[in-house]
């Protein structure tokens, strides 16, 4: 494809961005309706099928799928409700769908809570700072191996994906962090995790697969190799870069496990590590949680099921763009591991 | 045949060349530096640390200053209690991920492409691999508190239908189901995407040639359908028994406790265990090393196999 289809498909799919998040919430109400169509107008439709084995199949694999999409959402309604409910309710098992005896008393709870502000922007923070560094390492690694004219490319491929195979382990990443000064600093848990090899040849491949013709015209004009990377393959890769950016911002925010290693202050501790002391402390007083507080309408519990949307309503907003541009990146991208 | 000098000279100029190419791509080397000082620091060096596996180290005397033991931690490991039931473990759980969270992607791929209705298509996909997204705290926060003791709804459910409640984090011969459970749930979604590309990838005609032959939807799946994703079939299925001692450890340390650890340690929690919290950094190396390269050695053999079975590799 000559190179200025190339750069106005490009552009059309930036310009997509701002109007995707309305129709992907229209589409998303139209599936919906139609998915309660299917239940209703499917039947019909159903009899009319070739075959009885046919229908009666497709009732079984409807059936099958609507069991499988309840059970997956199933748990986080109920964490929705059980935090919105009064924690006697709770106790008793009464809370199904919707919350018993509304009340905003764990959210107040969790708004109040020692140190939980600084959690939440602390894990905002690590993930936009994170995913602009994770980005700008990726890229400065897929591009300059994304050509074939470059010397000891193949070495260098080499080296990384053998890292994919092979890491050093736990302990002594933990003691390079102690060696460098870094423990229980912000910086070890930005720079520390950079690039992940699975994303970088993502963008290496797709950085590849651009024409060779416009980086040839760009540099008969007299530009330089970093022009030709931020003037003309960034603009063109935005896809394949929104999938690995949502990737390192999905698993920034839901980090947690080098967080707890690293982090001792609770100024810099993450949501998801405050979350994980919850959690642990639940199962610790899992015997008593029978005999909670009876004069208050939250508990331990609900306060945990609060933090846990707190901490899930992000990926909620990032999940349209997830399932766009992640989602399809999987599906094309035919890179496995 | 070329002569010595010929060849010589030929090598020189290559030589010439590739230095010429170095200097005129000095830009890139440039642009790939942040790239190179991440893997340098932060993923090469690390693995000097791998030495401490062969030393009795000690924080105050530092790597350098510690003594050599040679493989003593490798031997006193191979000759502790704790060996068997760690392998045990990590192998049987990998099995049961592998038998029964292997084929629930395929299964579900093959259900969700026999759906014509769009919508529903849709609504499923998007709410199946919504778990995959979410973290492993908030995961294991939800295992945990549906399975509690005295308000978890698992046993609200059991004793509606006259059954006891069960602490069932606490009960080893629980946790393999738990986990096992809990994995599937959280990655039959994702995993699907691929097997779905494959299925999207097979040709029409095929289908309507079967039809034209009399073949019902049976025949259609076992001599279209899965021939044609077979070469990813395998080619993950492969993947996955090389990553067999790879067992996801950081949701497994999160839903764990002593009482479980019979069923519940494998190899990479263990590690997590002695090296982090008991800080007996020299054996835990020693034990994670061990894992990583018998790991290593899999996934190589893994991909050579697939490359001779499929003609397909992972580079």
């Amino acid at each position: 494809m000559s190179a200025k289809a190339y750069i106005r498909k490009q552009a059309d799919a930036k310009f997509k961005l701002l109007s995707s998040l309305c129709q992907i919430t229209a589409k998303r109400v139209r599936d919906f309706i139609n998915f309660c169509a299917a239940g209703f107008g499917g039947g019909m439709e159903l009899i009319m099928k070739r075959t009885k084995g046919e229908a009666i199949f497709n009732v079984f694999n409807i059936s099958i799928l609507s069991v499988l999409a309840f059970l997956t959402i199933y748990p986080f309604i109920y964490v929705l409700a059980a935090s919105l409910s009064e924690a006697k309710y709770i106790n008793l098992g009464a809370v199904w769908f919707f919350p018993k005896g509304f009340t905003w008393d764990a959210y107040l709870k969790v708004l109040e809570r020692e140190g939980l502000w600084t959690a939440y922007a602390n894990s905002f923070f690590y993930m936009i700072v994170g995913t602009l560094v994770n980005l700008i390492v990726t890229i400065s690694g897929a591009y300059p191996l994304s050509k074939k004219r470059l010397v000891g490319r193949r070495l260098f491929n080499l080296l990384v994906v053998f890292t994919m195979w092979f890491s050093a382990g736990m302990i002594p990443l933990y003691l390079t962090f102690r060696d460098y000064n870094l423990l229980n600093t912000r910086t070890s848990i930005i720079i520390g995790f950079a690039c992940s090899a699975y994303c970088f040849i993502l963008l290496r491949t797709y950085f590849s697969a651009i024409p060779e013709a416009m980086e040839e015209a760009a540099k008969i004009d007299g530009a330089g190799d970093l022009y030709v990377l931020f003037k003309i393959f960034l603009p063109l890769s935005f896809p394949s870069l929104a999938t690995i950016g949502l990737f390192y911002a999905v698993s920034r925010w839901n980090g947690y496990l080098w967080s707890m290693i690293l982090l001792t202050d609770d100024s810099k501790i993450p949501l998801q590590v405050v979350l994980k002391k919850l959690v642990v402390d639940m199962s610790g007083r899992m015997e008593n949680i029978g005999f909670g507080r009876e004069e208050t309408n939250y508990s331990e519990e609900t306060v945990m099921y609060a933090t846990m949307v707190f901490s899930i309503i992000p990926m909620l907003v990032l999940y349209p763009f997830i399932q766009k541009y992640f989602v399809k990146g999987v599906m094309l991208g035919s890179v496995k591991g | 045949m070329k002569s010595q000098t010929e060849t010589i000279s030929l090598r020189k100029s290559l030589l010439k060349s590739k230095m010429k190419q170095t200097i005129a791509d000095r830009e890139l080397y440039l642009i790939m530096i942040p790239f190179i000082l991440y893997y340098v620091f932060f993923v090469y060096r690390p693995m000097g640390g791998l030495q401490i596996a062969f030393k009795d180290y000690s924080v105050y005397r530092g790597i350098n200053g510690s003594p050599w033991v040679g493989l003593k931690h490798f031997i006193a490991f191979f000759n502790s209690p704790y060996l068997y039931r760690l392998f045990r473990n990590t192998i049987i759980i990998s099995g049961y991920g592998l038998l029964f969270g292997f084929p629930a992607p395929i299964i579900l791929a093959l259900l969700l492409n026999e759906v014509k209705n769009k919508g529903f298509k849709s609504v499923v996909q998007t709410c199946s691999y919504l778990p995959y997204f979410i973290s492993a705290v908030v995961i294991a926060g939800i295992v945990t508190s549906f399975l509690a003791p005295t308000n978890g709804l698992i046993n609200i459910i059991i004793e509606k239908f006259g059954g006891e409640k069960v602490y069932f984090l606490s009960k080893a011969e629980w946790f393999r189901t738990i986990y096992t459970t809990m994995g599937i749930w959280t990655g039959v979604g994702y995993s699907s995407i691929v097997y779905l590309a494959a299925l999207s990838g097979i040709d029409m005609q095929l289908y309507e040639a079967c039809t034209i032959d009399g073949g019902g939807k049976w025949k259609q799946v076992w001599h279209i359908t899965l021939p044609g994703i077979m070469p990813t079939i395998i080619t993950i299925f492969i993947i996955s028994i090389g990553n067999i001692l790879n067992v996801g450890y950081e949701t497994i340390i999160l839903l764990y406790q002593p009482a479980t650890y019979e069923t519940a340690d494998v190899i990479n929690s263990y590690v997590y265990r002695m090296g982090i919290e008991n800080a007996d950094y020299s054996l835990s190396t020693a034990v994670g090393m061990m894992n990583s390269v018998i790991g290593f050695i899999l996934v190589m053999l893994a991909n050579t196999i697939s490359n001779k079975v499929n003609d397909t590799g992972l580079w």
